[in-house]
């Protein structure tokens, strides 16, 4: 069985439609990459996984059951099982860091402080930030302030883990620590992971499935999904204009004199009439 | 309109499901947040309602004694100060250094929070938001605006003394009578059961209006503007209702 299992999510925010029609599957212990052009609705596929969006239509199971109606109580007890990394951290601004890291293990465990504080040791050695226990988040920088993030969703070591542009933000090497970490914690502890990402590199590194949002006319809809290899080979142009970050192809660079006259104009162009 | 009263009625529903089950679900208030809280809304605003009470106390005699002089009758000012303070301004001027001080700083608090992602990153973590931050700050409000009503009294009273003493040669001991015969104790408890009333709708209106920004840091300004104008327009609505209460019925 499936550990996450979404089914044809449609999300319109008013008249614009950011989902139309996503389905995927994702069994344990598997390492899911979303990718997509920036504003193409990655986040708020994750978003809705994690059930803080509710989706206009469609179904979303975690671990068999559909969260898309299930009570806040329950929900709240299904979210024990997973850690979320936020694309800007969303560290608790009055909290230190170490606070940060031992919040989930403090409010919902029977740990003792001094477990606690081993914990959070360790969850910071893990994304190199030992030593930083005692700043604020405001006093560290953008890329830390994300590794605490990471930190901090896998405090309980949950089953499934996802992360939003885990690396965006991060120099080379630390990039590759987090891709290192994120391997580690899904091959050897078995964690299922979601990973929303346009870092090429990084992607191709930690997946074994990855999934690819469509932009323009097919915003909102999966175009590829399938292994690494698969995506490397992938007939679709627009595919290839995205993993080898060409500035044209299916997803214009410019438009065409006709297009952008409609696109000022806001309708089309009536015939014979020259502007 | 209603769809903020409907808001409104779920958070006070949510904040006394976690004030009285919190603690058998295991997830109880955090004893040490409710103080650290109270510290800021409470301790912290000392001075600024000392200052706000004794000001008003003073120039309540100055206008009392001006007035009632004119009547031979300067021995009723301190039944003049006495009652319009415990009564009317005592838990009214409290209640609005409150809302500029910890009102609209709550406000604000939470909707920076909201904006930063925090409060839905504590969602994901299982923490309920109202449960960790909204009932600390409720219970520290209940405790501390009754407490700095009480204190501003005091002060306002003593206000009043400074100018019968100086001005009116009226010896402390007369003052002091004067004041007990004239204030009775329906006039302390009526203030400071305004004063618990006043507290709830701050906090309540405060928490509401920051758990639920949207559009960045103008949105934080738009709420924290909001919740001082609503509370304080809430504030004397319930005021004129509790006077009419105790008083006029």
């Amino acid at each position: 069985m499936p550990v996450i299992e979404v089914r044809d999510l449609v999300k319109k925010f008013g008249s614009r439609t950011v989902l139309n029609g996503v389905t995927f599957s994702v069994e344990k212990g598997e390492t899911v990459v979303i990718m997509g052009g920036s504003g193409c609705g990655k986040s708020t596929v994750l978003r809705h996984i994690i059930g803080s969006m509710k989706p206009t239509s469609g179904s979303i199971k975690l671990f068999g059951e559909e969260i898309t109606t299930m009570p806040d109580r329950q929900l709240e007890k299904l979210r024990l099982r997973f850690g979320m990394n936020f694309q800007f951290g969303a560290l608790l601004q009055s909290l230190t860091v170490g606070e940060n890291v031992a919040l989930p293990l403090l409010e919902n465990s029977r740990v003792s402080p001094e477990i606690v504080d081993l914990i959070v040791k360790m969850k910071l050695e893990l994304v190199g930030l030992t030593g930083f226990e005692n700043l604020k988040p405001s006093e560290i920088s953008g890329g830390m302030r994300k590794r605490v993030g990471l930190a901090r969703a896998v405090a309980l070591d949950p089953e499934l883990l996802f992360s939003d542009e885990p690396t965006s933000g991060l120099d080379p090497i630390m990039t590759a620590v987090i891709d290192e970490l994120t391997l580690d914690l899904t091959r050897k502890l078995h964690m299922t992971a979601i990973i929303v990402t346009h870092d090429m590199v990084s992607a191709f590194r930690i997946a074994n499935k990855m999934i690819v949002l469509g932009a323009g006319k097919r915003a909102g809809t999966i175009i590829a999904e399938g292994t690494p290899d698969d995506i490397r080979h992938h007939p679709d142009p627009e595919v290839q204009q995205f993993i080898n970050g060409r500035p044209d192809g299916p997803v214009p660079l410019k438009l065409s004199p006709e297009d952008y006259i409609n696109k000022l104009l806001g309708h089309e162009r009536q015939k014979g009439v020259d502007y | 309109m209603t769809a903020a009263i409907r808001t409104f009625l779920s958070l006070n529903g949510q904040i006394f499901y976690w004030l009285i089950l919190g603690p058998f679900r295991g997830q109880p208030v955090r004893i040490s947040a409710v103080f650290q809280q109270m510290v800021r809304m409470g301790v912290q605003a000392f001075p600024m309602a000392a200052l706000t009470s004794l000001s008003i106390g003073l120039t309540l005699a100055m206008q009392g004694a001006q007035e009632l002089a004119r009547m031979g009758a300067t021995a009723f000012v301190p039944d003049l100060v006495a009652v319009t303070i415990l009564r009317e301004l005592g838990p009214l001027l409290v209640g609005v250094v409150v809302i500029g001080r910890s009102g609209s700083a709550v406000t604000a608090e939470l909707g920076t929070m909201k904006v930063g992602e925090e409060i839905e990153a504590l969602e994901v973590m299982s923490i309920n938001p109202v449960r960790f931050l909204v009932v600390p700050r409720f219970l520290a409000m209940l405790v501390m605006l009754p407490v700095l009503t009480v204190f501003g009294n005091y002060i306002g009273m003593l206000g009043g003394w400074i100018i019968c003493h100086f001005a009116l040669d009226m010896n402390t001991t007369a003052f002091i009578r004067r004041l007990m015969e004239a204030g009775h104790p329906i006039d302390l408890y009526s203030g400071v059961i305004k004063s618990f009333v006043f507290a709830w709708l701050i906090i309540t209106i405060s928490c509401q209006s920051g758990l639920g920004v949207s559009g960045g840091a103008e949105g934080v300004g738009r709420a924290t503007t909001s919740s001082v104008v609503t509370s304080i327009f809430a504030m004397l609505v319930a005021n004129a209702l509790l006077t009419a209460l105790f008083f006029f019925s």
